[in-house]
């Protein structure tokens, strides 16, 4: 992607994706512990890591997330036994998909934080956050279809 | 959208005559329960509003033009439901695009105008290509299909480089697009034309730019998009586009030329957007026969009458769809083969998938090819 300015004052917008039985406890777990973290991700729960297909991740881009960070269990904590593995397989694929598309790979991460890992929760964010922000906003966004314009409004109200 | 009459009259729909030898001849009704191409058409006709027309089924047609080849008042009936879904649009459609529809996220994302992707990863030392030229090799999608489906046990950039091979053997070192666009052809059929126009403008710019004379594709669907719906939209064409079955056959005729390798038996898929949609049966086979010692037989249905792979534009792969491929891998091995060759990556996509099946693999035990795949082979 062409060199662009990037604003100091740049808000990265990122999707989250947390499994239920570890990072989204722990996202949880950061709050009653009053551990700040920046206000820039939106979380999406889903029962297991192993359900966040690719094409999920590909598709915020696609609607305009500046970046999309997949996180859940480590593999011998996953409560649907393989799910975390097959993540980590299939997010394999989605960096070559990514990379074959010319995005620039420090838009998405996956991260494996058990519900214990809140500080590691936190951190990650933080490092999300700082990254994104130095790569600017998603170029994509751009030339999105006119109702995701709209969408992206929406989703940009804090 | 609104409905365009005019279209739709062009399509010959007013003059169906109810008989429904589309239903009868259609591989999707022969194993589902509600789908009917005649009554899709006469809902349609009898009632235009959208909703009672978005049905899944709709987006369950192939498009594979068996039943505009029997159509006794000659029906252009994968032309009216090409407009069907335009008209329905594609964010009412009810039909579900398989893995997650990261395929069409992929095609979408492909349409930012100014994305650089990294595509031409696969092109090693051992290929000959040119920044300019006469020819330019069209590669499709062909290196997202081979991540995406490598895990089945498809290589889809063999078929990439398999064409490269045969072109360089042949002393043409073909151009290749950096930042070549998918041809459209998924949202063209799915009734997304906005969709398919970015990626098309964008594509026949690049093409002309280059300066190439004929576009070889080695996918039956770059193949049709290129040749027959590019020049809708953009009048006649700057440059030729030719299917590498086309092209080798011409080649191996001219030059009289026959490979040798070892013996294989044999028998060919027609792709329904080589076959049926553009009548090209015969360079494939043409080429079968120039290779010595190659057994070929045709399955039950071939020609016109061959049966589609079970899916297309990514929609409503279902249990339907497994059938289908069951029955053709079925044929397929009852002509004696031990090869299936296509020349369409995705049905080799799709049968590959089919097999997955551990009976149905043991029981017709075939490899799928492409036909390029074979023809290196025999080029040593
Ligand atoms: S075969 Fe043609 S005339 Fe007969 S029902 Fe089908 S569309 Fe109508
Ligand atoms: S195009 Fe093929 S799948 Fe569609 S209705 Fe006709 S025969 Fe059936
Ligand atoms: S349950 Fe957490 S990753 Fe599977």
């Amino acid at each position: 992607m062409a060199k662009r300015k990037v604003k100091n004052d740049f808000q990265p917008r990122i999707v989250v994706f947390a499994c239920n039985w570890c990072s989204y406890p722990a996202a949880d777990a950061a709050g009653i512990n009053r551990l700040q973290y920046p206000p820039n991700v939106r979380i999406i729960r889903t029962m297991c890591m192993g359900r966040v297909n690719p094409a999920f991740v590909l598709k915020a881009l696609e609607m305009g997330a500046d970046g999309v960070l997949v996180s859940g269990c480590h593999f011998e904590d996953c409560h649907y036994s393989f799910g975390a593995r097959k993540a980590a397989e299939q997010y394999q694929k989605l960096e070559k998909i990514v990379q074959l598309l010319g995005i620039e790979k420090g838009r998405i991460r996956q991260e494996f934080i058990s519900a214990a890992e809140f500080p590691k929760f936190v951190q990650v964010v933080h490092e999300m956050v700082e990254q994104v922000r130095k790569l600017g906003p998603n170029p994509l966004a751009k030339s999105l279809l006119p109702g995701h314009k709209e969408k992206r409004e929406e989703m940009a109200v804090n | 959208m609104e409905i365009n009459i005019a279209q739709i009259r062009e399509t010959n729909a007013f003059s169906c005559l109810e008989c429904g030898k589309c239903t009868g001849t259609c591989p999707v009704a022969r194993y589902s329960k509600t789908f009917s191409p005649r009554m899709i058409l006469i809902r349609a006709l009898r009632n235009t509003h959208p909703d009672s027309i978005k049905s899944a089924d709709l987006w369950s047609c192939l498009t594979c033009q068996r039943c505009d080849e029997i159509c006794p008042s000659d029906i252009k009936y994968t032309e009216f439901i090409h407009l069907l879904r335009q008209f329905v649009g594609i964010e009412n459609r009810e039909g579900t695009c398989s893995h997650g529809g990261i395929l069409e996220s992929i095609s979408r994302i492909m349409t930012a105008p100014d994305l650089k992707q990294q595509r031409l990863d696969w092109v090693g030392r051992d290929f000959q290509t040119a920044p300019s030229g006469e020819y330019l090799y069209f590669v499709g999608c062909l290196p997202y299909f081979d991540v995406l489906f490598n895990e089945i046990g498809t290589q889809s950039l063999n078929i990439a480089r398999s064409t490269l091979k045969i072109l360089n053997y042949f002393d043409i070192k073909p151009q290749l697009l950096p930042n070549e666009k998918c041809c459209g052809h998924d949202f063209y059929w799915n009734g997304d034309l906005e969709n398919f126009r970015k990626l098309a403008e964008a594509n026949f710019e690049q093409i002309k730019k280059s300066g190439a004379r004929y576009v070889i594709t080695s996918c039956p669907e770059c193949y049709r998009t290129l040749k027959t719906d590019y020049p809708r939209f953009f009048g006649k064409l700057p440059f030729e586009v030719k299917h590498i079955s086309e092209f080798l056959a011409e080649q191996l005729q001219q030059k009289k030329h026959r490979l040798k390798g070892d013996g294989l038996r044999v028998t060919f898929q027609d792709p329904c957007r080589l076959g049926r949609h553009l009548g090209v049966y015969e360079p494939p086979r043409q080429v079968l026969r120039h290779l010595s010692g190659l057994e070929f037989n045709e399955m039950a249905h071939h020609h016109k009458r061959a049966i589609c792979c079970g899916v297309t534009g990514w929609m409503n792969c279902s249990q339907i769809s497994k059938q289908i491929q069951a029955q053709r891998l079925r044929e397929a091995r009852a002509t004696g083969a031990d090869t299936l060759i296509t020349a369409c990556p995705k049905c080799q996509i799709h049968f590959q998938c089919a097999l997955l099946d551990k009976q149905l693999k043991e029981e017709v035990n075939l490899t799928v090819q492409d036909l390029t795949e074979v023809v290196v082979t025999y080029l040593a």
